[in-house]
C-alpha cells in the first residue's frame, strides 16, 4: 500500500480511504459517456454525410437543408408544435381546478382521487391510445356504438373519432394531465394559511381571496405544468404512431422513427432529432427561470394546514366533474381493456354467454414471444430502478453536501439527460453503440443505459432534495469519529433516507415499464420488452393480446412496487451491498 | 426438380453432419462459385437431423405471417418434435427486412429461418450472401421449379393474394365493389381501410403491381377517398371484421376466409382488374445460431404435412404438388391474377416507398 493510512484506522480496517477524488472522476467519466456520447454523435451524424457506404464522412449542411425546405419535414414539426401546444393549454386547464378541489376544498375522497390520478400516470399512454381507439374509432368504438344505440342514427354517423388530431390531443393530454396536477396540488398544498386568513380577514370573499392569493401564489406551479405537459406531448412517440398514422399524418417523432426504415437514413434522423433536442432546452430554461422563483410562495414560514374552501351544495356537481375526468384516462379505458380482454371481438360487450378466455391463452401460452418481453421487462426494471437510485443517490450526495470540487459540473450532467427526448437519445444511442468499440446494440445493456439516462434527472431532483432535509451535522459526527465519507453515508445517512430511496427506486421502476421512444429504436428480436411487443401487436391490429399483456404489466408493476415497499430494511441492506 | 437428381456429382456431394461441423464461413467457400446455379443435394428429415436440432432445441422463425397462425404452425412443429421450441418474431415483411439489415450490421446473427411475403428480400439477402443453401427432400421432388431458387437458398412456402374484402353487416353483396375502379365511387369516402407497403411486404407487392397495372394515378385517387392507414396487411381485414371500415383495398385474403368461417361478417371480392398476387419465400441462414432445428424446421414447413396446414388452417396457397386445395377457398387458377415481379420490386421498392409516402402522407 502506497498510501500512509492513520494507524488508527488501519488497526480498525486494513483498507480505509477517502475516495472523494476517484469517485468524482468515475462519476463524471460515467455522466460523460451516458449524456455526452449519444449526442455528440448526433451532431455528428446531422452535419456529415458519407458519399458512399464506408467511405469517409464529410462535412455537409444538407440534412438540415432538407429539413427545413421539405415539406415531409416542416407538416411534421407544425402538427407538433400545434399538438404541445393544445396539450398543454388542455392539461392546465383540467389540472388546476382539480388540484385546486383536491388540495383546498372539502372535496370527500381527496385521497382516493389522488390515487386515482397516480393510476393514470403508471398507465402508459401508448396503452391508453389502445384503449381509447377501442372506445372512440368512429366506427366501432364503443362509445360510438353506445351514441348510434341511444339516438338510433344510422351506421356511418358517429359522434367521435379518435383518428384525429384532437382527439390525439385529447388522449395525450389524458396521460399528461398527472404531472400537471401533483405539481399544482403540490404547490397548493404548500401555500401557507396565514396569507389566506389575512386575505379573509380584511373583508375578501371565498373567490376573492382565491383569485387575489391563492391563484397568484400557485402560479409559478402552472407555468412549470404548462411546460412539462408542453414537453411530454412534444416527445411522446407511441400515441401519435397508434393514432395519426391511420390519420394520414406525422408527427416529428413518429417522422424521426420512420427514417430507420430500410433504407434507414440516420443522417436525416440525427438532424431531424435536433430541433427536438433545442426546443427541449430552451423550454427548460424557460422553466428554469419561473421555478427559480418558486421561493416566494413559501415565504410564510411554519403556518397552520391551509384552509379549506367549503362547497356546500356544489360538492355533488363538482363530485360529477371530477368523477367525468377520472373516467377519461382510468374508468372508461380500463374497462375497454378488460372487455377486449374477455370477449371475442375487441369492440363487442362481454356478456357472460360470449366471454371468453381465449386471449388470455393466447398471450400466455402461443404467444412465444410474452415470456421473454416479460422476462427483458422486469430484469430491466430492477436493473434500471436499482442502478439508477444508486447512481442518483451518489450524485445527489455529493452535491447537495458540495463534498468535491466539481460538484456543479456533477449536478449539470445529471440534471442534462432531461433535455432529451427518448427517440432522440435512442437515435444517439444507437449512433453509439452499433459501431466497435462498444458494440452494445443487441445486448440488454443498450436498453439499460437508455432507461437510466432517461429516468436520472428526476431521480437526482428527487435524492437530492431528500439529502438537503438531512441535516449534515449527524455525517459531520459520524467523520469526527473516524468515518470516512464513503461510510459515514452507508451507515448513518443512508437508514434516514430510506423512503426516498424507496420512492425513487419505485419511480424509476415504473418509468422504465412503459418506456417506448427510446426502446423501439434499440431493442432486437431478443431484447424486446413488453412496451415494444405491444406495439408490434397493435401494428398488426390484436387487439385482444394487447390487452392482456397490458393489464398483465400493470398488475406486474404494481406488484412489485407494492412488494419493495412492505419489505422490511429492504432499503439497508441494498445500499450496503453497493 | 426431379430431373436434377441424377446429375448430381457424387464427389461433390457434402453429407449433410459434414455441413454442419463446417462453419459460415467454410460453407460459404464450399458453395459460393462451383454450385451457383445448381442446387444443393436434396435432404430428407433423418434421425441424426432431429438427434442434433434437438441439442439445440430452439429455433428463431421471423415470419410476416399472421401472428395467430404462425404460432399455430410454431405448436405444430413443436407437438411432432418434441424439444424444439419455436420462438416467433412477427412483423411486415419489410419491418422484418428492416430488422435482419439492422441486427446483421451490428453482427447479431439472432434469426434460423425467415419467412416473407416479398421475394425481393430473398434476392437482397442472396446477394448479400446471407442464406444457406438448403433443399429439402420432398421440395426436390414435389416442387414446381418455379418456386425454388436455383441454388436452393429459398422456397416459396405460401402464395397470397391481396383481394378486396367487405363488412357484410355493412354493405349487401350486391352494393360492394367488384372492382378497384368502383373504390373510386364518392359513396366509398371515409369507408376504406389499407394496409401499408413500407410495413407490409404483401402490400409492397400489391402496390408495385397496382400502380404498373392501373397507373400511380390510381393510387392518387383512391388516396382522395379519405382511407384509414393502417399497418399490417393482416391488420385490414380485422378492421372490417370490426366494422371500423366497411371496406379493405388490400390486404390479407387468406385471413378474410378465415375470419368468414368463424362466422365474423366479412367476405371476399377478386377484383375485376385482376388480383395482385404475392410470394412468400423462406430460407435459412448461413449464420443461424442454431442450424440444424433452422434446417429440421426449414424441411418440416415443406413437407406435405406442414404444407397442408398452412392450405387447411391459414387458407393460403401451397406449391406443394400433393397438398389438396382447401373447399371455399377459390383455386389459383380460377382467379385473375396481377403478375408478380420480384426483380422489378427489388429495383423500385425505395421508389415505391417514397411515392406512396408522399401520395397518402404517411
Amino acid at each position: 500500500m502506497a498510501i500512509a493510512l492513520p494507524t488508527r484506522a488501519s488497526a480498525r480496517r486494513t483498507f480505509s480511504v477517502d475516495l472523494s477524488v476517484p469517485v468524482l472522476a468515475g462519476l463524471a467519466a460515467l455522466l460523460c459517456v451516458l449524456v455526452a456520447l449519444p449526442v455528440s454523435w448526433l451532431v455528428y451524424y446531422s452535419l456529415t454525410a458519407a458519399p458512399a457506404p464506408g467511405a469517409a464522412r464529410s462535412f455537409t449542411l444538407a440534412h438540415f437543408q432538407a429539413l427545413l425546405t421539405d415539406p415531409d419535414f416542416l407538416d411534421p414539426l407544425l402538427t407538433t408544435v400545434i399538438l404541445a401546444v393544445s396539450s398543454a393549454a388542455a392539461c392546465c386547464a383540467i389540472a388546476a381546478p382539480m388540484a385546486w378541489l383536491v388540495a383546498r376544498t372539502d372535496l370527500p375522497l381527496s385521497n382516493a382521487i389522488r390515487a386515482l390520478v397516480t393510476a393514470s400516470f403508471v398507465t402508459p399512454p401508448f396503452l391508453g391510445a389502445v384503449a381509447w381507439e377501442i372506445l372512440a374509432a368512429p366506427n366501432s368504438g364503443l362509445l360510438n356504438q353506445l351514441y348510434r344505440f341511444m339516438t338510433g342514427a344510422p351506421q356511418d354517423e358517429y359522434l367521435l373519432n379518435i383518428y384525429t388530431l384532437p382527439g390525439l390531443i385529447f388522449v395525450i393530454s389524458c396521460y399528461t394531465f398527472p404531472y400537471v396536477f401533483v405539481l399544482i396540488a403540490n404547490a397548493l398544498d404548500r401555500i401557507p394559511a396565514d396569507l389566506e386568513d389575512a386575505s379573509a380577514m380584511l373583508g375578501a370573499g371565498t373567490w376573492t381571496t382565491a383569485r387575489r392569493v391563492t391563484i397568484p401564489l400557485a402560479v409559478p406551479a402552472l407555468l412549470a405544468g404548462v411546460l412539462v405537459a408542453f414537453l411530454q406531448a412534444m416527445i411522446l412517440f407511441g400515441s401519435p404512431a397508434i393514432l395519426a398514422l391511420p390519420a394520414g399524418f406525422h408527427t416529428m417523432t413518429t417522422k424521426i422513427w420512420s427514417l430507420f426504415q430500410y433504407p434507414p437514413k440516420p443522417e436525416l434522423a440525427a438532424a431531424a432529432a435536433l430541433p427536438l433536442l433545442v426546443l427541449t432546452v430552451l423550454l427548460l430554461r424557460g422553466q428554469q427561470a419561473i421555478l427559480g422563483r418558486r421561493g416566494y410562495s413559501v415565504v410564510g414560514g411554519k403556518s397552520a394546514a391551509p384552509r379549506q374552501v367549503r362547497l356546500g351544495w356544489t360538492v355533488w356537481p363538482t363530485m360529477a366533474f371530477v368523477l367525468l375526468v377520472l373516467s377519461l384516462p382510468v374508468f372508461l379505458p380500463y374497462f375497454a381493456l378488460f372487455n377486449a380482454a374477455f370477449s371475442p371481438i375487441a369492440t363487442t360487450l362481454v356478456t357472460p354467454a360470449n366471454a371468453t378466455l381465449h386471449n388470455v391463452y393466447f398471450t400466455f401460452f402461443e404467444l412465444s414471444s410474452t415470456q421473454l418481453a416479460l422476462k427483458n421487462t422486469f430484469i430491466l426494471g430492477l436493473a434500471a430502478a436499482s442502478a439508477g437510485t444508486v447512481l442518483a443517490l451518489a450524485i445527489g450526495y455529493l452535491t447537495s453536501r458540495r463534498a468535491i470540487p466539481g460538484h456543479r459540473l456533477l449536478a449539470f450532467l445529471a440534471t442534462a439527460p432531461i433535455a432529451i427526448p427518448g427517440i432522440v437519445l435512442g437515435v444517439g444511442l444507437f449512433l453509439s453503440y452499433t459501431r466497435p468499440p462498444l458494440v452494445l446494440y443487441g445486448t440488454l445493456w443498450v436498453l439499460l443505459i437508455a432507461y437510466v439516462t432517461i429516468e436520472l434527472p428526476a431521480a437526482y431532483q428527487q435524492l437530492q432534495s431528500a439529502f438537503r432535509a438531512v441535516n449534515p451535522e449527524l455525517e459531520e459526527a459520524s467523520r469526527i469519529l473516524g468515518a470516512t465519507r464513503l461510510q459515514a453515508l452507508r451507515h448513518v445517512t443512508a437508514p434516514l433516507l430510506r423512503t426516498n430511496v424507496l420512492a425513487t427506486w419505485c419511480f424509476i421502476f415504473v418509468s422504465t415499464i412503459r418506456e417506448l421512444s427510446a426502446a423501439i429504436m434499440l431493442f432486437t428480436s431478443e431484447t424486446k420488452v413488453v412496451s415494444v411487443l405491444i406495439f408490434d401487436l397493435k401494428e398488426s391490429g390484436d387487439l385482444g393480446a394487447i390487452s392482456v399483456l397490458g393489464l398483465s404489466m400493470l398488475l406486474l408493476t404494481f406488484a412489485v412496487v407494492i412488494g419493495i415497499n412492505r419489505l422490511p430494511g429492504f432499503g439497508g441492506t441494498r445500499l450496503r451491498n453497493t | 426438380m426431379q430431373g436434377n437428381k441424377p446429375e448430381r456429382a457424387p464427389t461433390r456431394r457434402p453429407s449433410r453432419r459434414d455441413v454442419i461441423k463446417l462453419s459460415a464461413a467454410a460453407a460459404a467457400t464450399v458453395y459460393a462459385s462451383p454450385l451457383r446455379a445448381a442446387p444443393p443435394p436434396a435432404d430428407a428429415i433423418t434421425p441424426a437431423l432431429i438427434e442434433a436440432a434437438k441439442k439445440e432445441g430452439k429455433v428463431a422463425f421471423y415470419t410476416a405471417m399472421d401472428l395467430a397462425f404462425a404460432q399455430q404452425l410454431a405448436k405444430a412443429f413443436e407437438t411432432r418434435f418434441p424439444g424444439i421450441s419455436v420462438r416467433v418474431e412477427r412483423s411486415g415483411a419489410e419491418r422484418i427486412f428492416t430488422r435482419i439489415a439492422q441486427e446483421y450490421g451490428s453482427g447479431i446473427h439472432a434469426v434460423d429461418v425467415v419467412n416473407t411475403a416479398d421475394q425481393a428480400h430473398c434476392l437482397a439477402w442472396k446477394r448479400n450472401d446471407w442464406l444457406a443453401p438448403y433443399l429439402p427432400e420432398e421440395v426436390a421432388q414435389h416442387y414446381d421449379s418455379a418456386y425454388v431458387d436455383p441454388d436452393g437458398l429459398h422456397i416459396t412456402t405460401r402464395i397470397l393474394v391481396s383481394p378486396l374484402g367487405y363488412n357484410t353487416n355493412l354493405v349487401s353483396k350486391e352494393e360492394a365493389p367488384k372492382s378497384f375502379a368502383d373504390l373510386l365511387d364518392p359513396k366509398w369516402a371515409g369507408k376504406i381501410v389499407k394496409a401499408h407497403p413500407a410495413y407490409s411486404g404483401t402490400i409492397m407487392n400489391a402496390t408495385f403491381q397496382i400502380a404498373r397495372d392501373l397507373g400511380w394515378d390510381y393510387l392518387e385517387k383512391l388516396a382522395r377517398q379519405k382511407v384509414m392507414q393502417v399497418q399490417s396487411a393482416t391488420d385490414t381485414p380485422k378492421k372490417v371484421a370490426l366494422g371500423e371500415r366497411a371496406i379493405m383495398a388490400d390486404g390479407a385474403g387468406y385471413l378474410v376466409i378465415r375470419y368468414r368461417e368463424e362466422g365474423q361478417p366479412i367476405d371476399i371480392i377478386y377484383p375485376a382488374e385482376g388480383t395482385p398476387l404475392a410470394g412468400g419465400p423462406s430460407a435459412v441462414f448461413k449464420a443461424a445460431p442454431n442450424p440444424n432445428a433452422a434446417r429440421l424446421f426449414q424441411n418440416w414447413m415443406h413437407t406435405r404435412e406442414g404444407q397442408q396446414i398452412i392450405v387447411d388452417d391459414a387458407c393460403q396457397y401451397s406449391a406443394h404438388a400433393q397438398t389438396v386445395g382447401k373447399k371455399g377457398v377459390r383455386p389459383l387458377k380460377d382467379i385473375k391474377l396481377m403478375k408478380e415481379d420480384p426483380e422489378g420490386i427489388e429495383k423500385a421498392a425505395e421508389d415505391v416507398k417514397k411515392r406512396y409516402a408522399a401520395i397518402f402522407k404517411v
